[in-house]
C-alpha cells in the first residue's frame, strides 16, 4: 500500500477512454462498478455531444455469478443504439482483479454486432493513464492496419504531394485543440498536405489511407510513439518526434521534416521560411533580446510537469531566456532516460517524482522566483507566494481556454513568452509593492465593515456571524442590520440573522 | 425491460436497468471531513478511487485535506503483502503527521472483491496504535453517492456511548444526518421554539462529542438517504425512529417539526404562521417556476423530497429518477408527496428506481421538460440541445434544510430559468 494524497496521472482506463472518445463514432464500454464512469470530458472540454462512454455495471450479482451475459448484452445494446464503428471494452481496476475472460466476451459479442469490438489491453496495476493511452491508440491502429494489409485490395501508394499524419492529438490533452490548429497551419505553411489526424476526429474507416502519408509527426512524447514505431516497421514510414515547442526546437523540427521529405525526393528548402518566421512572425527571439528579458537573466525558476512540456519549457527558459533553472522534473517516471537526456544540460538538477509533497518541499527549499508546473504547483506557489505558470496537465477548467492558446508552433512561442514574462513580473510587482509599503488603497478599504452604531450584536450572534463563509459574511451582516433597523430590533440575536435571511428577497 | 408494480392507486414505482451516472459513494469523504474535525479519512482503494476523489473534490483537495488514499499495489492484490502490516504502517504515519482523534477506513470495491477483512483488522490495530478506527464500506458495488454518508454514520452508531436507562428521565431526541453546523443550529432552534430539546446530533463536529443513545430514545433523520443509519439505530440501540418527511422546503420542515411535536405530545405553536411567511417570502421565485416542468434523472436520493417541494411550488414533475428507494424509511415523505400532488391538483410523478440514463434521455427528448436535474455528464450535452439543466450535485452541497434555507433550493432551481431570460435572444445556441 502506498499513502497518496494526490496524483499527477490518472488510472489506465482514463487513458483508454481519452483515446476511444477522441475517435469519431467509437464507443467505449467500461466494465466497472457504479460511479467509475467519472470522466471529465463534458465538463472540461464543454463538450456538446454525449460522451460515447458507458458502463456495464459490476455489482454484487456480478461478484457472485460473474458477468456472464451482461457485458455482451451491453455491448450489443450499444451497437444497436449508437451504431458505432468500433466498441472498445475497457477494463478497470475492479474488473482486472475479477479475472473474467473479457477477451472471450469480446469475441463472442463481435459475432453479434455490426461494430468491431476490441478489448483494451491495459493492465491497471502496471500502466498509468498516459501509457495506456499510447497503448490503446497503437492497439486500435494496429487492429485496422493489419485488417487492411490482410485484405487483398490493399495497395500502398503515397500521395502525390508531400503529406503527413499527426499522431497523438487527443481529448483532454493540455491545450491540444489549439496545438492541433497551430500544427495544421505549420504544415500548410510548409506546403505539406495533412493526411490524417490521429486520433482526434478520426473515423476508423479512414485508417486505410494511413500509409499514404510521407511521414508521421508525433508532437508529444507521451502518446503516439508506439503507433509511429509500428507504422515505421509496417510501412517504413519515417516519423518526426521532436517536440515543436520553443523557437529552437521548432526550427530543428522543421529542418528534420525537410530532411525526411528530401530523402523521398521532395527537394524542399525551409531555410527562408524559418528565417522569416523567426525574425518577423514570432516575437519570442526579439523578446529574448529586449531589455524586459534582460532583466530576467539569472532569475531562478523550477519546472515540473509531463515530460513533453517540462523538457520543452526547461530548454526555453535556459536556452532562450537565460533564466537559471535550478531543477527540472517530471512525473513520467517510466520515461526517465529520455527526460534526463533532454534537460541534463539545461538545469542544475533533474527531479523524478510523482509525490507532490516531495515537490512542494523542494520548491520551498529552492525558493525560486517563479514556478512552471501543473495545477498542483500553482497551489503550492500560492501557499508560498511564488508565482506559477501552468505548463502541463493535470489541469483545471481554466486550462481549457476559449481563446486561441497553442503551446506548439510559432504562435506557441509567443504565448509561452507571455506566460513566462507575466509570471516573473507579477512576482516582482508584488515584491516591490511589499518593499514600498503595499498598495496605497489598503488603508482606505477595510476588509470588514464596521458594525452599525444603532444596533448591538449579541456575543452568540457575533460568533454565528463568524461561522458564515468569509465571502458572504459582509452581505449577511449588512442584510441583518438592515432587517434589524426595519423591524426596530436593537439587540441582534442568532435568530435575527436567520429571520433576516428568511425575509430578504434576493 | 421495465418492471411496473402498482403500489396504490396513486404512486407508481418502476425499476430500470441501473445504467446511470452518479458519484461513487466514497465522495462522502469530501463533505464529511469538513463536518468532522480532527478526524482522518483513509480510503483504501486504487488509483481509480483517487482520481475520482481528486477531480470531484476540485479545489478542496488543495486545502490540506485530512484524507488520503491507501493505494493498493499489485502485491496487495496478490496477497504478497500482509494487510495488517501495511495498514499499520500507514496509520502510524498518519498518527505521526496529523494526530487525528479518529481514523475512518473507507472500504472500496477492491477491498470488497479481495475480501480484505477491514472490520477484523481495525479493532486489533486500534488497540495497538491507540486511535479509534471506524470502518465504513462505501463502495460502488453496493451504493450510490450520498449512501456513502449512510455507511459512515451507521458505522458511527456503534461508537455512540450508552447511558444506563435509569439515568434518563424522559425520552430524548437525537437527530441524525450530517449538516453544516449553521444549518444544524437552525434546525435545533426551530425545535427549541416548540419546547423540544435536542439531546444530540449524529455526527458531531468532534468524535469525542458523539451523543449517547440508549433504548427508548427517539431518533429522526434529516436526509432521505440514511436508511441504514436508521436501521442501525433501531436494531442496535433500540431507539425509536420517528418517520417524518424531511425538513427540505418550508412544507417539509413544517411537517418534520409537526411530526416530532406530535411524538413528544406538544402542540405546535406558530408553525403555520412561520411556514406561511416563508412561502410569502418565496413568492417571487415561485411565480417564475409555476407551471414549469421538471425531470429528475436521479443520482443522489434527495429526489423525492425535492420533487415534493417543487410540486408544492406549482411545478409539474414528470419523472423522479432515484438510485435506491427505501419505501419504509421514506414512507412519510412519499405520503406527503401524494397529498401534495392532490392538493396542487398535479399529476403524481412516476418514480423510477435504478434508472437507465439512455432511456431517460429518450423520454426527455419526448417530454421536452423546462428543467432537467442531472449530473455533469449530461448537463452540457442537454444544454446544447436546448434543454435547461441544473447540476444535481449542487443540491447535496448547498444548505437546503429548514425554513431558512428554502430560498437556496429555489435559487438553484431558478438559476437556469433566470439565465434564459437574458440569453433568449441568443437563439443560435440550441
Amino acid at each position: 500500500m502506498k499513502l497518496a494524497y494526490w496524483m499527477y496521472v490518472g488510472p489506465a482506463h482514463i487513458g483508454t477512454l481519452r483515446v476511444a472518445s477522441s475517435f469519431r463514432n467509437v464507443h467505449a464500454v467500461m466494465h466497472a462498478p457504479l460511479g467509475d464512469d467519472y470522466f471529465m470530458k463534458s465538463m472540461l472540454e464543454r463538450e456538446r455531444e454525449f460522451t460515447p462512454v458507458s458502463a456495464s455495471i459490476v455489482d454484487r450479482h456480478v461478484l457472485a455469478r460473474g458477468s456472464q451475459q451482461k457485458v455482451m448484452d451491453h455491448i450489443e445494446r450499444q451497437d444497436k443504439q449508437e451504431k458505432p464503428n468500433l466498441i472498445v471494452l475497457t477494463p478497470t481496476c475492479t474488473s482486472s482483479i475479477l479475472q473474467e475472460d473479457l477477451k472471450n466476451f469480446v469475441d463472442r459479442a463481435a459475432l453479434q454486432t455490426s461494430a468491431d469490438v476490441l478489448l483494451a489491453d491495459v493492465n491497471h496495476y502496471r500502466l498509468n493513464e498516459l501509457q495506456a493511452a499510447d497503448k490503446t491508440l497503437y492497439q486500435i491502429i494496429e487492429f485496422y492496419v493489419s485488417k487492411i494489409i490482410r485484405s487483398s485490395r490493399f495497395k500502398e501508394k503515397k500521395t502525390a504531394r508531400p503529406s503527413a499524419n499527426i499522431i497523438g492529438s487527443m481529448s483532454l490533452g493540455f491545450h491540444n485543440q489549439h496545438d492541433l490548429a497551430e500544427l495544421k497551419r505549420l504544415l500548410y505553411d510548409l506546403n505539406i498536405d495533412l493526411n490524417l489526424v490521429i486520433p482526434v476526429g478520426l473515423s476508423v474507416q479512414q485508417i486505410h489511407s494511413i500509409s499514404n502519408a510521407w511521414f508521421n509527426f508525433v508532437p508529444y512524447r507521451e502518446v503516439g510513439r508506439l503507433t509511429a514505431e509500428y507504422l515505421k516497421d509496417c510501412f517504413s514510414m519515417p516519423f518526426i518526434d521532436i517536440v515543436p515547442i520553443g523557437t529552437s526546437q521548432l526550427n530543428r523540427c522543421i529542418k528534420e521534416i525537410e530532411k525526411v521529405l528530401n530523402s523521398q525526393g521532395a527537394n524542399v528548402d525551409y531555410c527562408q521560411y524559418i528565417d522569416e518566421q523567426t525574425r518577423f512572425i514570432t516575437q519570442a527571439p526579439w523578446f529574448s533580446r529586449s531589455i524586459d528579458c534582460q532583466n530576467l537573466t539569472g532569475k531562478r525558476a523550477v519546472v515540473f510537469g509531463d515530460s513533453t512540456h517540462s523538457a520543452a519549457i526547461t530548454k526555453i527558459l535556459a536556452n532562450e531566456m537565460s533564466i537559471k533553472v535550478v531543477w527540472s522534473g517530471t512525473y513520467c517516471l517510466y520515461d526517465h532516460d529520455w527526460f534526463r537526456n533532454q534537460v541534463e544540460n539545461f538545469c542544475d538538477q533533474v527531479v523524478m517524482s510523482d509525490d507532490y509533497t516531495l515537490i512542494a518541499n523542494l520548491i520551498e527549499e529552492t525558493q525560486p522566483d517563479a514556478i512552471f508546473g501543473t495545477q498542483m504547483e500553482r497551489h503550492i506557489g500560492k501557499r508560498l507566494s511564488i508565482p506559477c505558470g501552468v505548463i502541463s496537465s493535470p489541469v483545471h477548467i481554466q486550462n481549457f481556454p476559449l481563446s486561441y492558446r497553442p503551446f506548439v508552433g510559432y504562435e506557441g512561442t509567443n504565448q509561452i513568452s507571455d506566460l513566462i514574462y507575466n509570471s516573473f513580473t507579477l512576482g516582482m510587482e508584488d515584491h516591490l509593492l511589499d518593499l514600498f509599503g503595499g498598495h496605497d488603497t489598503k488603508n482606505f478599504s477595510n476588509n470588514s465593515l464596521p458594525l452599525a452604531a444603532n444596533c448591538i450584536w449579541s456575543p452568540e450572534a457575533l460568533s454565528e456571524l463568524k461561522r458564515v463563509p468569509g465571502f458572504v459574511r459582509n452581505k449577511v451582516k449588512k442584510n441583518t442590520e438592515k432587517f434589524a433597523a426595519k423591524n426596530r430590533i436593537d439587540y441582534i440575536l442568532v435568530d435575527t440573522i436567520y429571520s433576516a435571511k428568511e425575509s430578504f428577497r434576493s | 425491460m421495465v418492471f411496473v408494480k402498482q403500489i396504490d392507486s396513486h404512486l407508481q414505482f418502476e425499476c430500470e436497468t441501473g445504467n446511470y451516472h452518479t458519484f461513487c459513494p466514497i465522495s462522502c469523504v469530501s463533505w464529511l471531513y469538513q463536518k468532522l474535525k480532527i478526524v482522518f479519512f483513509l480510503v483504501i482503494g486504487t488509483k481509480t478511487c483517487g482520481y475520482f476523489l481528486q477531480n470531484a473534490m476540485g479545489v478542496m483537495i488543495f486545502a490540506e485535506p485530512r484524507y488520503a488514499m491507501a493505494e493498493l499495489q499489485e502485491g496487495d492484490i496478490l496477497a504478497q503483502f500482509n494487510d495488517y502490516q501495511e495498514l499499520r504502517r500507514l496509520c502510524l504515519q498518519i498518527k505521526n503527521d496529523r494526530q487525528p482523534s479518529v481514523i475512518f477506513w473507507i472500504g472500496t470495491c477492491t477491498t470488497e472483491i479481495i475480501k480484505m477483512d477491514l472490520e477484523g483488522i481495525a479493532p486489533k490495530l486500534e488497540a495497538e496504535i491507540q486511535i479509534p478506527i471506524v470502518v465504513a464500506r462505501a463502495n460502488g458495488l453496493d451504493y450510490a453517492f450520498t449512501q456513502g454518508e449512510d455507511t459512515v454514520l451507521s458505522a458511527l452508531v456503534h461508537r455512540c456511548g450508552k447511558t444506563l436507562k435509569n439515568f434518563v428521565s424522559s425520552p430524548r431526541l437525537i437527530i441524525f444526518g450530517s449538516l453544516p453546523s449553521i444549518v444544524s443550529q437552525q434546525l435545533t432552534s426551530e425545535l427549541t421554539r416548540q419546547g423540544i430539546n435536542v439531546a444530540g446530533w449524529l455526527p458531531t463536529a468532534s468524535y469525542q462529542d458523539l451523543p449517547t443513545i440508549c433504548s427508548g430514545d427517539y431518533v429522526v433523520g434529516i436526509n432521505p438517504f440514511l436508511s441504514r443509519t436508521a436501521t442501525a439505530l433501531m436494531r442496535r440501540r433500540k431507539a425509536k425512529l420517528i418517520i417524518a418527511p424531511f425538513p427540505i422546503g418550508p412544507d417539509g420542515t413544517s411537517a418534520w417539526v409537526e411530526k416530532i411535536c406530535q411524538v413528544f405530545q406538544k402542540k405546535p405553536s406558530g408553525l403555520l404562521e412561520r411556514e406561511t411567511s416563508i412561502w410569502h417570502a418565496l413568492k417571487g421565485d415561485i411565480d417564475l417556476i409555476k407551471g414549469k416542468s421538471v425531470f429528475f434523472m436521479g443520482d443522489n436520493l434527495l429526489e423525492i423530497s425535492l420533487a415534493r417541494f417543487l410540486i408544492r411550488c406549482g411545478m409539474v414533475v414528470y419523472e423522479v429518477g432515484i438510485p435506491y428507494m427505501d419505501r419504509r424509511y421514506q414512507k412519510a415523505e412519499l405520503d406527503l408527496l401524494v397529498s401534495t400532488c392532490h392538493k396542487m391538483q398535479s399529476m403524481v410523478p412516476r418514480i423510477v428506481e435504478k434508472p437507465d440514463n439512455y432511456n431517460q434521455l429518450g423520454r426527455i427528448q419526448d417530454l421536452q421538460p423546462d428543467l432537467v436535474i442531472t449530473g455533469m455528464a449530461h448537463a452540457n450535452p442537454l444544454e446544447a440541445r436546448g434543454i435547461n439543466t441544473k447540476w444535481s450535485v449542487e443540491f447535496t452541497f448547498a444548505p437546503i434544510h429548514g425554513f431558512t434555507n428554502s430560498r437556496d433550493i429555489l435559487d438553484l432551481v431558478t438559476r437556469p430559468l433566470k439565465r434564459n431570460g437574458c440569453s433568449a435572444k441568443l437563439s443560435f445556441i440550441a
